[in-house]
């Protein structure tokens, strides 16, 4: 048994040429299955990227790549459940879609989709009845930890489901209505002036005492540290993992892949592959501590 | 006001059978809680019920005319369902009024299973929009959505015209900052889930460390949350509450989320009435019998002046708060966000 690498969507508002560059050296170099293309956090991101869509997908496709679209995750006014419905559409011109929140399910209930992690599904029932409804891939939630993994492994190898779970990047801790990025510039989120822009992996944000703590990026909080799972990657496999998700961020990402690449095929062990991955340029520490059921934080080696 | 209103549903937290008590004396229409297990989402230690206290409570609501809804609202961690279905039949075994869920597999298992009891999509569902609302009532026959308070009161009002079910919307007490059941940041740092554990910021794992100046350190595990100088009263540590470094503020701390604030719409229930809100709902299932009795009396009395025409009047619940403070959070208008 082996297992596929993802590329999930880019978290952060990087400039669209950053984007473009980014997607050009996935297409050419990296040893990755699926990409994962959407703007998933922030709905006045979209303008700046909805019009690349077809010729970074078009790309990647050419380059041997399942491409998915993935959907927005907090869905409130007019212009979020637009652009979801809008997305959900492509389903009929034969696209994969990645839901993110139950107003795409509204939409695409009963068509093929596959559910994604910023998804509650924490359990076999839910992902029962999703599949009974459509869904044909599931992407874990982050703080899932190792003993429900293997029970949803379990479940959706019965119903014939692939299983896929983050093992790089910044874990996803919290989404709120109000943008952190503009309250830490002194501004609300309708005149934010996409400050987000200034910070590609997130926005720093320590403790009193000065100790790495979270990482803003707009209305998401993610973790300060690495989510790193090389040392995991084959017990998830032997439990049924199919596919293992990696999230953009600005160390070198292509040889973040070719690393976890080399790993899956044994062709290093998990420690070379973490000092690979700490080399392509990643200043925070790495963390597996949801994995193993103790605080997500944590690197249990 | 020249529009005739409908008498909104009042519903109280009642964390223990004495506070349910008091919340039915007080003027509830309808009282919440849970039993004591990671399947609601204020699995604290001291709170909830067992299941002879559940049904001994049901009896009392039901003899004065309150209803009693059941929070079943957490996310079940794979492998462990069937503490939730538990619950969910227990509860429909004691005749419940409603169940309150946010997972689609126990809104599938109560659907199936308890077609009769009308189901409650829970805050933690985070369903904000009118399609999502619209999911769960064409899958589930969701009866009620409990928004999550992230609208204005303009957004409730579109959101009410497009959707089949009821609306309920919280009106007093904790500010969450995040959007409930989309929240793993106490997890983060304790290694307990507020979506699989019903758990936010443990008070097993909270510190108060004092250093040699005198300055109060308010921890959760390692992390420090924030820091009051002698004579402030130190804050329990909430992380979405607490003050931090960034670099955008010179490294000045500041509240990067919210400071200690408390939602209190006292002054927007006729809005909330006049766009056709069912049910408004009262937070704090961790708080004293003192708190319900004054907060239930008080959003009572004022629901009554509403109807009756007159302009309610409340007095100050400031003294209940958090921090003392008060906030209309996101209903007011969009400049929260």
């Amino acid at each position: 048994m082996s297992a596929k690498l993802t590329i999930a969507p880019i978290l952060f508002h990087w400039p669209e040429d950053q984007k473009l560059d980014f997607y050009a050296r996935i297409a050419d170099e990296a040893a990755v299955d699926t990409v994962y293309l959407g703007e998933v956090i922030c709905s006045k991101r979209t303008p700046f990227f909805e019009n690349h869509y077809d010729e970074v997908a078009t790309r990647l496709k050419k380059a041997g790549k399942t491409v998915v679209f993935s959907t927005l995750s907090e869905v409130m006014i007019k212009r979020d459940r637009k652009i979801v419905e809008g997305f959900c559409e492509l389903v009929d011109s034969g696209e994969e879609i990645e839901v993110n929140d139950a107003s795409a399910l509204w939409h695409i209930s009963g068509k093929p989709h596959r559910l994604g992690s910023l998804m509650n599904v924490y359990n076999e029932e839910t992902l029962k009845y999703l599949v009974s409804k459509g869904a044909t891939h599931i992407s874990l939630p982050a703080e899932l930890p190792r003993q429900s993994i293997k029970h949803m492994c379990k479940e959706a190898a019965n119903l014939n489901v692939p299983v896929e779970v983050q093992i790089f990047g910044r874990m996803s801790l919290a989404l709120s209505a109000r943008c952190y990025h503009a309250r830490a510039h002194g501004r609300i989120k309708d005149n934010c002036q996409f400050v987000c822009e200034e910070d590609p992996d997130g926005m720093d944000l320590k403790t009193l005492t000065g100790n790495p703590f979270l990482s803003i990026n707009g209305i998401q909080t993610l973790s300060n540290n690495y989510l790193n799972l090389a040392g995991e990657v084959h017990d998830m496999v032997d439990m049924g993992v199919t596919h293992l998700r990696i999230s953009p961020h600005t160390n070198d990402m292509v040889e973040t892949m070719r690393a976890f690449d080399a790993l899956i095929k044994k062709e290093i062990d998990a420690e070379e592959a973490i000092a690979r991955i700490k080399q392509s340029g990643i200043v925070a520490p790495f963390a597996n501590g949801f994995y193993h059921g103790q605080a997500g934080y944590k690197w249990a080696s | 006001m020249t529009q005739k209103l409908t008498r909104p549903e009042l519903v109280c937290p009642a964390g223990t059978p004495a506070a349910l008590r008091t919340a039915v004396d007080a003027g509830a229409d309808a009282v919440y809680c849970g039993f004591q297990n990671a399947t609601n989402a204020r699995n604290f230690p001291g709170l909830n019920f067992t299941y002879d206290e559940m049904e001994s409570s049901i009896a009392y609501a039901h003899e004065r005319g309150t209803k009693v809804l059941l929070a079943t609202n957490t996310f079940p961690p794979a492998g462990k369902f069937d503490l939730w279905k538990q619950a969910v039949d227990m509860g429909a075994k004691f005749g419940i009024d409603a169940f309150i869920v946010a997972d689609i597999g126990v809104a599938h298992y109560v659907a199936q299973r308890h077609p009769d009891v009308r189901l409650h999509l829970s805050v933690q569902a985070a369903a904000s929009s009118v399609e999502a609302i619209n999911y769960y009532c064409r899958e589930f026959g969701v009866a009620r959505v409990v928004l999550p308070r992230i609208l204005t009161v303009k957004e409730i009002k579109e959101i009410k015209n497009d959707i089949p079910c009821e609306i309920e919307t919280f009106i007093f007490g904790n500010h969450g900052l995040m959007v409930e059941g989309r929240c793993s940041l106490t997890n983060y740092i304790t290694g307990l889930s507020t979506n699989m554990d019903g758990v936010c910021s443990p008070a097993g794992q909270v510190k108060y460390e004092e250093d040699s100046k005198g300055n109060m350190f308010t921890k959760l595990n390692d992390f420090t949350i924030d820091c009051f100088s002698c004579g402030e009263n130190a804050g329990y540590p909430t992380i979405c509450k607490g003050r931090y470094l960034a670099e955008p503020r010179k490294d000045e701390p500041y509240y990067a989320f919210e400071e200690p604030i408390s939602l209190n719409l006292s002054s927007l229930l006729p809005d909330l009435m006049a766009v056709g809100v069912s049910a408004l709902k009262i937070e704090g299932r961790q708080r004293s019998r003192a708190y319900v009795q004054k907060v239930v009396s008080s959003f009572s009395r004022a629901i009554d002046d509403i109807i009756a025409g007159q302009n309610p009047d409340i007095p100050s619940l400031i003294a209940l708060t958090e921090g003392h403070k008060e906030t209309q959070g996101a209903f007011k208008s969009k400049t929260w966000r």
